[in-house]
């Protein structure tokens, strides 16, 4: 009981930090990136991108044997 | 693959953007926050629709000093792969100013103007499809081409300058180069412009095949 009491009271005393910090410093993504689960959001991003690339190259070579195949 | 060294360049700039855009440091603004990062994704849209309607007035301009169909086709395909970058620079411009303007559409000179311009070059396409003779719309299409051009300019860049527009660097708002620091986003947003441009190269160059290859197999 006496720890819970605390604990609010500790609660209480960050939140109320809280608007005068956000005040002299503008809100970034640190968390995420101390945390290093932004890679993991690169990680997916980059997966996305290359899989794109890799069926537009393979759209590429596509086109590239149809046109071999009219030459001759 | 034919071409393959400009190919791989967009590839590298490409994974550079997607890589380092989340990665790389940005400068810390109020109300932007980390959405400043859209600056690679959703600008760089509307720069590599500049660029491909560049290659297409200076195709349309080719056209008229000698008409050769092809120069016509480089420059209706630019101007199409141009559009669908246009078409994702506003929808992803919708979701940046939902969140820090508040919302989807707001009453903008250079929202207008994006929009504007989008109807314009719709136009371009219309009036493309309504000639048959391939002669004659290849040079009334290049005519009009050259005045699209002149409006896009006007619409998306002089117009906000001169109005009050929420964007940066108009209507008496900093842009983003007048920020410290402002080099960290330099360097992705120029290899970003690059690779979004080059992928939209190498999308146009496909379908320009393809259409020769159509051409071929109809005679």
């Amino acid at each position: 009981m006496q720890t819970k009491k605390l604990f609010s009271l500790l609660l209480v005393m960050i939140l109320s930090t809280l608007p005068g910090f956000a005040q002299d410093q503008i809100e970034m993504a640190d968390l995420m990136r101390s945390n290093g689960k932004i890679y993991v959001v690169v990680a997916v991003a980059a997966t996305v991108m290359l899989g794109l690339i890799i069926y537009l190259i393979s759209i590429d070579r596509k086109v590239s044997s149809i046109e071999k195949k009219l030459k001759k | 693959m034919k071409n393959i060294w400009w190919k791989a360049v967009c590839i590298i700039l490409l994974m550079y953007t997607v890589t380092m855009g989340f990665l790389g440091d940005v400068p810390a603004m109020a109300i932007l926050n980390e959405s400043i990062r859209n600056l690679y994704f959703h600008v760089t849209m509307w720069f590599a629709m500049m660029i491909l309607l560049m290659v297409n007035l200076y195709n349309s301009i080719k056209y008229l000093g000698d008409p050769v169909l092809r120069t016509d086709e480089i420059a209706e395909e630019s101007s199409r792969m141009a559009m669908v970058l246009g078409i994702l620079g506003l929808l992803t411009g919708m979701v940046w100013a939902k969140y820090t303007w508040g919302a989807w559409w707001v009453n903008d000179v250079q929202l207008n103007g994006a929009a504007g311009t989008m109807l314009v070059y719709a136009a371009y396409f219309i009036l493309r499809n309504s000639i048959e003779d391939e002669q004659k719309r290849g040079r009334i299409a290049a005519v009009y081409s050259i005045f699209a051009f002149a409006m896009m300019i006007v619409f998306i860049i002089i117009l906000p300058r001169m109005g009050d527009s929420l964007h940066p660097g108009k209507g008496g708002n900093p842009g983003f180069s007048s920020y410290d620091l402002d080099h960290r986003l330099r360097l992705v947003f120029y290899p970003a412009v690059i690779g979004w441009t080059l992928l939209g190269v190498w999308i146009m160059n496909i379908r320009l095949r393809i259409r020769t290859i159509n051409k071929s197999l109809e005679s």
